[in-house]
């Protein structure tokens, strides 16, 4: 029980963050109809910015630049190189965000080494937020903080297991939350989210009126850059902040926006929880092929033992389920889960 | 017979390049290069399949190439266990066989989708069989990979494929009938309509065909060759790890097709060229070579789409009419801007790399000649001075240049229109 509580909490913390990835990319395809390639770079730039404000001028001031620095190089970008090759084309504009991708990755390696840097969270996120305390004979109970002098006692007689929830993992949620409603809020009830839907749809009508409409496209790009690189401080010091950071997250978010439906932010957010959840519980179940047909009684030859394939746990293929779901979603539902247009 | 050699010419000439190279570059470095290079101009074209002729981006193009590459190791250690009885000649053609049979399976579900939709699930679809790689280590050999001796069975005629050049020879046939194919498929039916698809899928749509078919065949055939470069990389190597089929390796495909030049038929042949070049050259050179070869990427796409070839066709096609020496002068002025521009960022790198990685052994590190010194600001003002130097004369000149190309091509355009007129 405890393990399946705090399996859909982890789940859903890592679903969280993936949706603050997905949502910032899933905003500026919907919008300049642009994939930007290198939106896991921008995570990985913002967790290295954060690592090295945090040092300097503390974790609050530093939660608050990184993003605004990150969506500023965003911004740069779009402004300076991605506006230039609008007009040849989506298939330019992805090329050019994949060179980028490899310029980021490349310059961050050449500022802060190939190696993980050390990015510990500030002293009030270490250690868990609440400890879930299955106890034999009292049953399941829920403590604040650490599990205290239950989870230490040495009493053998009584069975008493404590599952902490870290408090990085909270921190994500809340995060995550605060800011899916704040996008909501600044999309449908402020007026510059009004233009920004305007643009969307009616770009020409929106020019016409005396919108910058080409600055209305920086802003969303920075916007949704700086989206990731808040996701990159907060992944950077819950996982690990390394160069390598930016492909392990890159293919899954890519997943996560077509699964969800291409451009469907209320997609985005489904599949992110849904790829975050399944992938977590998968790491966590030992359970293969081969345990299934012994605890169904069938015996199996020394030969089938050995099949790798048989042999394989579900926490081994769990990598590649993202992926798995991605060909199911193309073959039986090809607009994606709350996609409207089939491109 | 002056039309024949005019047709015939261009291949007259590249089955002479390619019988001669070997016997040009005899050192042993430079025949495993051109060997290398026969595969990539295979691999580069066969991509360019997708993405010059179908306008494809694909993230997965590996995934064919290691497939080829893996069934092909595979065969050939049958061989040499007796169990199967085919001669290496013939081996590409099961790579080309495996990745064509993969091109069938995967690109069912890929090719569904066209445009920025397609490129996201060839991603997908390389990082599943990437990370299937590290799952079945039986058939992928783990970390330490599949290898093999490529000298099996009986000699033919003295040719048992131990010596480089032999191999290379065997890679030089299949790379010239490869190329000649790949020509020969832009000339069809099928590769006008890929076009076609390429340009305008609504249309073609109207005219009564199926893109997702076209797109379907044209990724089955780019699969099939992909798998035939993949095997020559297997009988080349003699071994085969997981990281022929990873995304760095579709990255490089994509990278180096469109500097070559991704919408001429001839321009990926230059990428494998330099492909090859920037992985064994390049990268002894400097260790942030993916760095410069990243912003030389950015830059051919935002300002030379065309790639290489594309560069080289617009001179030529200026040179024809004579205007090329009001170029020169800019032409000049660019090639000292990046000359600038070259030392002074390369210096800061290096620099900064020396001081991560190598700081214990001293400030000085040599640099093309020059000896920089980590500890000087002089040395980091100069450097900044001169990239920021050439970044100027690089804009300065380069608006010059943006308006004396504009003229030429004006009155190109209007030659062209008094011509029709007449």
């Amino acid at each position: 029980m405890e393990f399946f509580l705090i399996s859909s909490l982890n789940g859903l913390s890592y679903g969280l963050l993936l949706f603050m990835l997905s949502s910032g990319l899933t905003l500026i395809f919907s919008m300049m109809g642009v994939l930007n390639f290198a939106h896991a770079s921008f995570y990985m730039l913002g967790a290295y910015f954060g690592y090295t404000l945090e040092s300097r001028i503390g974790f609050w001031p530093a939660l608050l630049l990184a993003p605004i620095l990150t969506g500023a190089a965003g911004a740069l970008f779009e402004s300076k190189v991605l506006r230039k090759v609008h007009k040849m084309g989506h298939v330019s504009e992805l090329l050019v965000t994949f060179g980028l991708s490899y310029i980021m990755l490349e310059l961050v390696q050449l500022l802060w080494g190939r190696v993980a840097v050390e990015f510990t969270p500030p002293a009030f996120l270490q250690g868990p937020v609440f400890t879930l305390i299955n106890h034999g004979q009292l049953g399941l109970s829920l403590v604040a903080g650490v599990g205290g002098e239950i989870c230490q006692s040495a009493d053998t007689a009584v069975r008493i297991v404590c599952t902490p929830f870290p408090a990085t993992r909270a921190f994500i949620m809340v995060t995550a939350i605060a800011m899916v409603i704040s996008l909501w809020w600044v999309l449908t009830r402020t007026r510059a989210g009004l233009i920004i839907q305007a643009a969307l749809t009616h770009p020409e009508t929106v020019e016409t009126l005396g919108h910058n409409v080409p600055r209305v496209f920086m802003l969303v790009f920075a916007m949704g850059t700086g989206l990731a690189g808040l996701a990159g401080v907060i992944g950077g010091f819950t996982f690990i902040t390394e160069p390598a950071m930016a492909a392990t997250v890159g293919s899954v978010i890519f997943v996560v926006v077509v699964v969800g439906g291409m451009g469907s932010l209320s997609g985005a957010f489904l599949a992110s929880l849904l790829i975050g959840i399944v992938q977590t519980f998968a790491v966590a179940i030992d359970y293969s092929l081969l345990q299934l047909f012994k605890d169904v009684g069938v015996v199996l030859s020394a030969d089938w033992q050995n099949n790798s394939f048989i042999k394989l746990t579900v926490s081994q293929v769990a990598p590649i389920l993202p992926y798995l779901m991605l060909v199911l979603i193309l073959i039986f539902r090809p607009r994606g889960l709350l996609g409207k247009r089939d491109t | 017979m002056s039309n024949l050699l005019s047709r015939y010419g261009v291949w007259l000439g590249f089955a002479l390049v390619l019988l001669v190279a070997p016997w040009l570059f005899t050192s042993n470095l430079s025949q495993t290069m051109l060997s290398q290079m026969g595969i990539a101009i295979i691999a580069c074209l066969s991509y360019n399949l997708l993405l010059g002729q179908g306008g494809m981006l694909s993230f997965g193009h590996a995934v064919y190439s290691g497939m080829g590459s893996y069934f092909a190791i595979h065969a050939l250690n049958a061989i040499g266990q007796g169990t199967l009885h085919l001669p290496v000649v013939v081996l590409p053609l099961v790579g080309g066989l495996a990745g064509m049979g993969f091109a069938i399976l995967l690109g069912y579900v890929t090719t569904k989708k066209s445009g920025t939709t397609f490129s996201m699930i060839t991603l997908g679809m390389a990082e599943l069989v990437f990370a299937m790689s590290l799952m079945f280590s039986e058939f992928f050999g783990g970390e330490a990979g599949v290898s093999a001796n490529r000298v099996v069975g009986e000699a033919f005629m003295g040719i048992t494929f131990g010596p480089q050049r032999q191999v290379y020879y065997l890679i030089a046939f299949y790379t010239f009938v490869s190329v000649v194919l790949l020509y020969a498929l832009t000339q069809t039916p099928l590769g006008r309509i890929l076009n076609a698809v390429r340009d305008n899928p609504e249309r073609v749509e109207f005219v009564g065909y199926n893109t997702q078919q076209v797109r379907y065949r044209a990724f089955i055939i780019a699969g099939f060759f992909a798998g035939i470069a993949g095997g020559l990389g297997a009988i080349n190597f003699e071994i085969v790890t997981a990281e022929v089929v990873g995304p760095a390796r579709s990255g490089s495909y994509l990278l180096f097709t469109f500097l070559g030049g991704a919408t001429f038929f001839f321009g990926p042949i230059l990428g494998g060229i330099l492909m090859v070049l920037a992985f064994v050259l390049l990268s002894e050179i400097t260790k942030a070579w993916l760095l410069y070869l990243g912003l030389v990427f950015l830059f051919m796409v935002v300002y030379a789409p065309g790639g290489l070839a594309g560069l080289i066709m617009m001179n030529l096609r200026i040179a024809k009419t004579g205007a090329l020496k009001r170029l020169l002068p800019s032409y000049a002025g660019l090639a000292v801007a990046m000359a600038l521009m070259l030392a002074g960022a390369g210096a800061l790198v290096e620099m900064i790399y020396h001081l991560q990685l190598d700081a214990a052994n001293g400030p000085e590190l040599p640099f093309a000649g020059w000896v920089l010194h980590t500890d000087s600001a002089t040395t980091w003002g100069v450097s900044v001075a001169l990239l920021a130097i050439g970044l100027l004369v690089f804009e300065t000149v380069r608006r010059r240049f943006a308006l004396i190309w504009g003229e030429i091509q004006t009155d190109m355009a209007a030659a062209q229109q008094a011509k029709e007129a007449t």
